[in-house]
């Protein structure tokens, strides 16, 4: 740690920090914690599929304040959630409706709190108004995460025509709980899936097979922890290097340890004989594993820019192609998940890291193109994209630069390694097979990369 | 009603040269590691094995629970019984032979075999005399009495004792021993530099195509043998002075095995066992044999295996020809060369009792991927790293193949097994 850091983290230090503007950033709520205060459910017509979520969840609602437009009215006490059925909005007018019931939510909703909002997606034959509206939401959706303070976050979550309540209640579950913390000001699609989940499930990764890349340290640790918590037997996947740390987090989790370079022309096979010896197929494979080699475009030679597409990108396809292969015993199940790690950096460009950006802007793309192809299997193929979270990476950046990092979101901090694990173990339910083809950003609502 | 045993796994530490990266880690330290390594790699964490048996050759008077104290350390469950053993640097194929036999007879259904040794966290004592003191002032009753012991003290006392690496009863180093084992059997300079040289080069072959990535895990930031030296030619080893031998010895440090720190463990089970754990066996274990010689009555110190050998070759009806890959540990490169040539010696072999000389065999059958010279020789590991490397290999070439392990120990002694692929 720095003087000037040490300094910074002094009572005298945050004092004057604050007194600059620089807050202690807001306490997130992490893990399974529902909302403390209670749930409003606000239908803006006559859907009542969110209602019949939130039952399959066992939770709760009361009816919204609506403003009539005079003066502001109050709940009186903070609210846990405000969630919006906003299925049959499909007009510019009726978003007044809308409006009725956020205003005065957003004073009410207490910290790390949630906005959501469920709507149609555009490009459904809609018209042009819908879709304009559909796109309109999305817009109030960032706004309002930007505006809400005290860690809530906002969540559009666009259900297709079709979603069953039992489609969302991975999805509801997941945003409304702590899991989602760190994801604020993003919007995603759930489709129609045949899903037969009627409650959310605490573990429902139970004994089902997951393999994670990267899994000896900082994010890819957090998601083997993650998973394992959910009940999945872990393979625990890490270059021979790294075996130490790794072989740690294998016997914490009760897993399996396999040291093993993700680069290496038999990866994919080693992968699948380790699971297949167990007499398993894999149900998630979580391509976490990356490097970076940093450098401004006019000093990236041929080996910078091709270790990290390598390792982040191609490695990743050569897998999945053995993986995918029904004939491999050890390979992806029907219905199975996977799941790759784009970024921020790599949605938005950032300096010094062409190569970098390439292979995680390419993960959102192969992510995108897989999806449909893999549709018939009932394989789901996502990404997620964190944005600054404190790993032993990123606590290598200089201090100042660091804290400016992490301020730039609308949660004003860092995100933790477990909450890019939390999505991911979403995404890996098998109630969230509605859910493919996405990018979800577990950023804060960062101003980078929207 | 006798089970078959098999080979499903093992684990090591690199190994490393004493007073190395590994100079502050003790065996507690290092057993445990490779433990939970072997742990991780088999999934058993919180599993309760049937028995783990390990052992040391330099042992602190504190570890007389070793093995159980590094399982209590470990990620196993602590309901794991342990105990320790030590047959010098054959204790890590003793504990599998141990276990192995428990298998067989059916007492125990899965073990841990290991071995561990710090050369660098050697034990240090106080002398005889200073001992006896602190004893009696220890159970002084009064002051005076304590000071009427203490009082006994002479500066001579305080010097403290450090193991030797030397035979008791001859007061001669091991390469002492072995230097006139070299002589003996009239074993060249660059024979013994050329087989040093290979087993550099063949161990370095074996990490660069990945071989131990399911073998090793790595260790206080060491992940690879930190003794190797790919490197390394007979030119370069030619250059070195005699170190051993006197100064026409031909033994010099590079095809000497260092004082070293590692670990090393097997995981050893029915093959019942095996497939509930959804482990894949890579050899059983056939049998084994133990052996000593007339030490110190004038027999080579370090070819005891060589009777052993023979009479576990004729117990199980094979022949040197029946064996795919040999497995002769390196303590010294002389004490390979010095049992080849044995082996093919008709007098010698008639002179511990055996039918025939047992016979030649092809270079490229021996130690495949290098062995002590390279690894590196942390005493009671050395067993421990050579089973499961060979039952691997022998996988890899298929069921039947065959492979035979020998290994001296200090006292004139030696130990003998054979492994074959399922």
């Amino acid at each position: 740690m720095s003087a000037l850091e040490k300094a910074y983290y002094s009572p005298v230090g945050r004092k004057v920090a604050s007194k600059a503007g620089l807050h202690e950033p807001p306490r997130l709520r992490r893990g399974r914690e529902w909302p403390q205060g209670r749930i409003v459910l606000a239908p803006l017509g006559a859907s009542s599929l969110v209602a019949d979520a939130l039952a399959l969840l066992g939770r709760e609602h009361d009816a919204p304040v609506v403003d009539s437009g005079t003066d502001a009215p109050g709940y009186g006490d903070r609210i846990g959630a405000l969630v919006v059925d906003a299925l049959d909005v499909a007009a510019v007018t009726d978003l007044e409706a809308l409006r009725a019931v956020l205003r005065p939510a957003a004073r009410a909703v207490e910290r790390a709190g949630r906005i959501v909002v469920v709507a149609r997606p555009g490009g459904a034959g809609g018209g042009w108004e819908a879709d304009a509206v559909a796109r309109a939401l999305d817009g109030i959706n960032r706004t309002v995460g930007k505006e809400l303070r005290g860690g809530a976050t906002a969540t559009l979550v666009y259900a297709h025509e079709g979603v069953a309540a039992a489609d969302l209640v991975s999805t509801l579950g997941f945003v409304l709980q702590g899991r989602s913390a760190f994801v604020d000001g993003q919007a995603w699609h759930v489709r129609p899936a045949a899903v037969t989940a009627d409650r959310l499930d605490e573990h429902p990764l139970d004994g089902r097979v997951c393999v994670v890349t990267g899994a000896a340290r900082g994010i890819g640790a957090a998601i083997a922890r993650t998973l394992a918590r959910e009940g999945a037997a872990v393979l625990a996947v890490d270059i021979p290097a790294a075996g130490e740390a790794l072989a740690a987090v294998a016997n914490e989790i009760g897993g399996t340890a396999l040291q093993l370079d993700i680069t290496a022309d038999d990866a994919g096979a080693r992968i699948a004989a380790h699971v297949a010896a167990r007499g398993a197929r894999i149900h998630a494979m979580v391509h976490n594993a990356g490097i970076t080699r940093d450098k401004m475009l006019v000093n990236t030679d041929a080996d910078r820019w091709a270790s990290v597409l390598d390792v982040n990108l191609a490695a990743e396809m050569r897998i999945n192609a053995v993986l995918l292969d029904p004939a491999v015993e050890g390979g992806m199940a029907d219905g199975g998940r996977i799941v790759g790690i784009a970024s921020t950096s790599g949605l938005a460009g950032n300096k010094g890291q062409t190569n970098y950006a390439a292979s995680k802007a390419g993960v959102a793309g192969l992510v995108a193109a897989m999806a449909p192809d893999l549709a018939h299997r009932r394989i789901t193929v996502n990404a997620v994209a964190p944005g600054f979270i404190e790993t032993e990476m990123t606590a290598r950046i200089p201090f100042v630069q660091r804290e400016v990092f992490r301020r730039v979101n609308s949660l004003s901090q860092g995100g933790q390694p477990v909450d890019v694990a939390e999505t991911i173990a979403y995404l890996c339910e098998p109630a969230s097979q509605g859910v493919t083809g996405q990018v979800i950003r577990v950023c804060g609502q960062n101003m980078v990369g929207a | 009603m006798v089970h078959t045993v098999v080979v499903v796994g093992g684990n090591r530490i690199p190994f490393a040269k004493a007073g190395g990266p590994y100079a502050r880690a003790s065996n507690h330290d290092m057993l445990t590691a490779a433990l939970d390594g072997l742990v991780a790699r088999a999934g058993l964490a919180g599993e309760r094995i049937g028995e783990v048996a390990g052992g040391a050759v330099l042992k602190h008077p504190n570890d007389f629970n070793l093995t159980r104290e590094a399982v209590l350390s470990s990620a196993l469950a602590p309901e794991t019984p342990a105990c320790d053993l030590q047959q010098a640097c054959a204790t890590g194929l003793e504990t599998t032979m141990y276990l192995a036999n428990k298998i067989a007879l059916g007492q125990l259904s899965s073990g841990i075999a290991a071995g561990v040794d710090s050369a660098s966290d050697a034990p240090i004592t106080v002398s005889d005399p200073l001992r006896r003191i602190l004893l009696k002032a220890s159970r002084a009753r009064t002051p005076q009495q304590r000071i009427a012991a203490f009082a006994k003290v002479r500066p001579a006392h305080l010097a403290p004792q450090a193991p030797r690496v030397a035979e008791p009863r001859t007061g001669l180093s091991m390469g002492e021993h072995q230097a006139v084992t070299t002589a003996r059997w009239d074993i060249s300079r660059e024979a013994q530099d050329e087989l040093a040289a290979a087993s550099h080069h063949k161990l370095a072959a074996a990490w660069e195509r990945g071989f131990f990535d399911d073998l090793v895990t790595p260790y206080l930031g060491t992940t690879r043998d930190a003794v190797l030296r790919p490197d390394t030619s007979v030119e370069k080893l030619a250059a070195l002075k005699p170190a051993f031998g006197g100064p026409e010895g031909t033994m010099t440090a590079g095809n000497s095995t260092p004082l070293s720190d590692g670990a090393a463990a097997v995981l050893l089970a029915t093959e019942e066992w095996a497939a509930e754990h959804h482990l894949t066996p890579w050899a059983r274990i056939v049998d084994a044999e133990v052996a000593a010689v007339d030490h110190p009555g004038g027999a080579d110190l370090l070819l005891a295996p060589v009777g052993a050998t023979g009479r576990l070759l004729a117990r199980q009806g094979l022949t040197v020809d029946d064996i795919d890959l040999f497995e002769i540990h390196e303590a010294f490169a002389s004490t390979v060369l010095a049992t080849r040539k044995a082996w093919q010696d008709a007098d010698y072999c008639a002179s511990l009792g055996l039918d025939g000389p047992l016979g030649a065999f092809p270079d490229h059958k021996l130690n495949v991927t290098g062995s002590s010279l390279a690894a590196g020789h942390p005493f009671a590991a050395t067993g421990a790293r050579i089973v499961p490397t060979l039952a691997k290999l022998l996988h890899e070439r298929g069921p039947g193949s065959r492979g035979l392990i020998s290994i001296c120990a200090a006292g004139g002694q030696g130990l003998v097994a054979i492994l074959e692929a399922v």
